[in-house]
């Protein structure tokens, strides 16, 4: 019983505090194609792979009084920032959210920005495609963001670490 | 230069929402009368709605040739504003016919318990070994591909996408006019013509002229009470959860290596996590319906019971859960084990999020595209700024969580002990969706 929420909050507290609904949108969707045990749907939206689900559920968990939303403006653009409260702890007691070495990936996405991410993101939704092929798609869906090749070639080599991470033999698990 | 591939002859299905579908198209046709389509007349749109508004019994078919039939009107509309060669009108054909052929028996259910996307199947369909591929590769051989990358809106030409994917689209349009019209309730209904009418093509989507906002509204508002007033109806989400909790104990009775009576040989793959299409293709619901009056004479006691629960419509009651005492869960599990109702099938709490709809916001941090108006000026402005009514529903968040249990056996269990749970359930009387209740309020 509410084990998809506790999920997520399992996440926040790990990672502390995620800036940005697109942000946690991507870490989550990252996360399941490393195999984290998230059961949130995606599709394709206008910013990378989207889950509805997912913003039902953080609007869900701020209702409920487990997480803190804290929105912030800056000129037209809104940031939302998520933190979990002493009843998000609590919550957690009664349901067991184990990542493994998953916590370790958790804590390198929030480290980067949502823009990386939501590039990193776009990658692995087209990971089935030739090179070629996918980095067309990125330049067509993302030609507001101005990707270069370059960043293309650091979000694979990310995606290349957090995989590393995500085995065993990886070095000291993170702080 | 693909050539149009016309019929002979345009033939026509007789339907209760538009009246009729109009097909001249051969491909189009051939694709209606291919096997992994036809397959669909055997999946209800609506999952367990059923329970709670008996006529809502219609399939995938006639959405799916609903979808179909209101895209062939729009591209009609499209005649003259915008150029589409007859390969992006057959796109746009396809792609409404066929964006849910990849949903399985109760979809809702099953996907949650087996893991896996119906949309993943939609694209293995159209690019396996089946007949609608091969039908689409007459096309052009690159058709299929293309074809799965509209429906998975990765396509390049974001019109095409937006047609059948966008917050005001031709696959939204019919199932809420269809639902409406076979669930019976009228708070679904709006002006489809107009809204047809008012419609803009524009090279990033679909735009709607501002004469023709209150269409649009009320297209919003139907929208909105069919969310809350039939696809989130408290007995049909009761339903949703003894499906849930039969896949999850059959899949939990498997994994312990128990003997089924009648083994469930088209489930297998599934049970064994090695899903081919063939094996997908299979199923549909009157082969779940037919496990579920084998499985009711079951030794499992939990698989059997669970099985009649769904049969026999004696579902779960339910009260409002307050989500802020989630400390009440812990031990309301607590008492259901002592009393030795496993909580595990018999206990849980269903939410706004376990729903696969939607309603209609303006678009947070730019992830969702808002339907917008086209002013007499030629600016676009966001729906929400211009209607009050929009404004006031697309705004809020609305959340709602039930409890959901077996009244029966709680009230079967000895006086202490059902008062106890009776108590802290706040029920002292019979709530909820019981097997008497047929009234849809």
């Amino acid at each position: 019983m509410l084990g998809r929420h506790a999920k997520i909050i399992r996440l926040i507290e790990i990672a502390g505090e995620v800036s940005g609904r697109k942000k946690l949108q991507k870490m989550v969707y990252i996360g399941k194609h490393l195999n984290l045990d998230f059961d949130e749907r995606y599709e394709f939206h206008m910013y990378g792979p989207y889950s509805e689900e997912l913003t039902l559920r953080v609007d869900e968990l701020c209702n409920m009084g487990l997480l803190d939303e804290q929105m912030e403006s800056k000129g037209a653009i809104h940031m939302y920032r998520y933190t979990l409260n002493d009843s998000g702890h609590e919550f957690l007691r009664f349901h067991e959210v184990d990542f493994g070495l998953g916590e370790r990936v958790i804590k390198r996405m929030n480290e980067e920005n949502s823009r990386f991410l939501e590039l990193v993101s776009t990658i692995l939704y087209f990971h089935h495609l030739p090179y070629e092929e996918m980095k067309a798609k990125i330049f067509t869906f993302k030609s507001k963001q101005r990707y270069t090749e370059e960043e293309i070639a650091k979000g694979q080599d990310f995606v290349e670490e957090l995989k590393a991470l995500m085995n065993k033999d990886a070095g000291t698990p993170l702080m | 230069m693909l050539k149009p591939l016309l019929l002979e002859e345009e033939k026509v299905f007789k339907d209760p929402v538009h009246r009729y579908v109009h097909v001249r198209d051969q491909y189009i046709w051939d694709l209606i009368n291919s096997a992994e389509f036809q397959r669909l007349r055997r999946i209800k749109q609506l999952g367990t709605s059923f329970f709670t508004f008996h006529g809502g019994e219609h399939s995938r078919f006639n959405h799916s040739l609903g979808v179909y039939e209101l895209m062939r009107r729009i591209l009609d509309t499209f005649e003259g504003r915008i150029h589409l060669t007859y390969e992006e009108k057959l796109l746009c054909l396809c792609a409404a016919l066929l964006h849910d052929v990849g949903h399985g028996p109760f979809s809702h259910s099953f996907e949650k318990v087996f893991r896996y996307h119906h949309e993943d199947w939609t694209r293995a369909i159209l690019l396996g070994d089946t007949q609608i591929n091969r039908i689409l590769r007459r096309i052009d051989e690159d058709f299929p591909k293309k074809l799965a990358e509209v429906i998975a809106k990765t396509y390049d030409n974001k019109l095409i996408v937006s047609l059948i994917s966008s917050q005001l689209d031709a696959d939204r349009m019919d199932y809420l006019l269809r639902d409406a019209y076979y669930t019976g309730v009228n708070y679904g209904n709006f002006e489809i013509e107009r809204i047809l009418r008012v419609m803009r093509p524009q090279e990033d989507g679909i735009v709607f002229k501002f004469s023709g906002m209150h269409a649009v509204e009320d297209y919003i508002m139907s929208r909105y009470q069919m969310y809350w007033q039939v696809y989130f109806h408290p007995v049909t989400r009761s339903g949703e959860v003894v499906l849930r909790k039969i896949f999850q104990r059959a899949k939990v009775l498997f994994e312990q290596g128990y003997a089924f009576h009648q083994e469930p040989l088209m489930l297998l793959p599934f049970l064994q996590d090695k899903v081919e299409l063939a094996d997908y293709l299979a199923l549909d619901e009157s082969v779940i319906l037919f496990y579920m009056q084998m499985w009711r004479k079951e030794k499992d006691p939990i698989l059997k019971d669970l099985c009649a629960r769904f049969l026999d419509r004696n579902l779960y009651k339910y009260v409002e859960f307050n989500s802020r005492d989630f400390h009440l869960l812990p031990e309301l599990k607590e008492l259901f084990e002592k009393a030795g109702i496993d909580p595990a099938y018999y206990l849980e709490v269903d939410t706004t999020s376990d729903l696969p709809y939607d309603f209609y916001r303006a678009g947070d941090e730019e992830e969702r595209i808002p339907i917008m108006l086209q002013m007499p000026s030629g600016d676009l402005v966001e729906l929400s700024t211009k209607s009050e009514i929009v404004q006031a529903i697309s705004g809020k968040r609305r959340f709602d969580y039930k409890l959901y249990f077996p009244m029966d056996k709680v009230m079967a269990l000895p006086g202490d002990l059902s008062q106890k749970i009776r108590e802290r359930l706040g029920v002292m009387e019979n709530v909820g969706a019981s097997r008497q209740d047929y009234s849809p309020d």
